[in-house]
């Protein structure tokens, strides 16, 4: 059997299927990837029993606005990125967001007298559960976002799963930010941010291998 | 080039909202000047342009699946030369060789309108053969006998709504096989 250009390019106007948008595809990828998360955070981690207390704390409810800020700004390039001729130029911006809102914590930590001293709360009593947990509930969401992108043409597949690993770690970090005692900024600026950049980097590796169209 | 470029863009958008007389025009009107931009990679890699024809076909097979990612308030040509640059280039690092391609090669190039290589077998119909019965007999029926979708309905007593998926289905395994060699 033979098929010439003229016979495929008949052939693609009869078909007369499209797929759904890219950010319909990946919402329903992350809903549908979220109760794998939200099981392991119960199942091992859950929230932090003074969370009605916590509330009133200024630097507890910051953890959140910047790892929100985070899944929305990556979620936002991702999907920009989802088609083929974009680039990052004019949209790398949205992601100095969540580091924006976490300078100014630290600059708002600085000005009110603290209890403990500067390198206790950087080093904080969590780290290594941060470390593990952020990555270990991203990779359900990030497995999902990539699937999510599959259905979008990036021509720049591993920046493209970069940023899908920003969103997931954003995300987890959000759950884990509810069961972690440690508020101070600094705790999330060091530790957050080495768990969101390893689950970034697993997220351009997988990204490259699938990503591609 | 600028006047070529809106009419793409008009084209496309009429294709996009249901109208695929005018998906037929666009397409046919794109491929002479994928066809160029083809032959130029090839050969400026040392590579016969005698494989261009396959580039071309993986091309509008992409821009096909993934027209969904087109935004109708943008102009069509970056998105249509940004699918080719990216599929010009993993063809000829798939023949072992690595080139730059600039996105400008594609908006300068003339539509060759020479005729298309007749290679005794593309890598489509190569593929073709290795998919499942239905989606292969629909494709057979729709490409090679020019048959309408009720008629090949009626050929293989389907409904038309089996042989719109069988088709759709079999476009999407060729491009899955097509990247997968």
């Amino acid at each position: 059997m033979r098929m010439d250009t003229d016979q495929l390019i008949r052939t693609l106007a009869a078909d007369s299927h499209q797929d759904r948008p890219v950010g319909f595809v990946l919402a329903l990828a992350l809903l549908a990837a979220a109760p794998v998360s939200l099981l392991m955070f119960f199942a091992e981690l859950g929230v932090r029993p003074d969370v009605m207390t916590a509330m009133h704390n200024p630097f507890f409810n910051l953890k959140f606005a910047v790892t929100l800020a985070l899944a929305g700004a990556a979620m936002i390039v991702s999907l920009h990125l989802s088609r083929p001729e974009a680039s990052l130029r004019g949209w790398a911006w949205l992601l100095m967001i969540p580091a924006g809102l976490l300078v100014a914590g630290i600059s708002g930590e600085m000005m009110v007298p603290q209890r403990l001293p500067m390198m206790t709360r950087l080093v904080g009593h969590n780290s290594r559960v941060c470390l593990t947990a952020i990555p270990l509930m991203s990779l359900p969401l990030l497995a999902g976002s990539l699937i999510g992108l599959r259905h979008g043409a990036p021509t720049r597949p591993a920046l493209a799963g970069a940023m899908a690993g920003l969103l997931s770690a954003g995300l987890a970090a959000t759950l884990y930010a509810s069961h972690c005692t440690d508020d101070s900024p600094l705790f999330v600026a060091a530790w957050y941010t080495l768990a969101t950049l390893l689950v970034a980097a697993i997220g351009a590796f997988a990204g490259s291998k699938v990503l591609r169209f | 080039m600028r006047e070529r470029e809106d009419e793409w863009t008009g084209l496309m958008r009429s294709a996009m909202s249901g109208d695929s007389a005018a998906y037929h025009r666009l397409l046919k009107a794109v491929t002479p000047v994928l066809r160029a931009a083809a032959r130029r990679g090839l050969s400026r890699a040392g590579q016969p342009i005698d494989q261009a024809e396959d580039i071309v076909q993986d091309i509008l097979l992409a821009v096909h699946l993934k027209r969904h990612t087109w935004d109708p308030s943008a102009p069509f040509a970056p998105w249509l030369f940004a699918i080719a640059r990216n599929k010009l280039i993993d063809a000829l690092r798939r023949r072992g060789k690595r080139i730059f391609v600039n996105i400008d090669d594609f908006a300068e190039t003339l539509a060759d309108h020479s005729q298309p290589e007749t290679a005794s077998s593309s890598e489509i119909a190569v593929q073709l053969n290795s998919l499942p019965a239905r989606q292969r007999d629909v494709l057979q029926s729709i490409a090679v006998e020019s048959a309408s979708i009720k008629d090949t309905a009626a050929k293989f007593a389907i409904s038309e709504g089996a042989v719109r998926v069988a088709l759709h289905r079999g476009l999407a395994s060729l491009t899955a096989k097509l990247r997968e060699q």
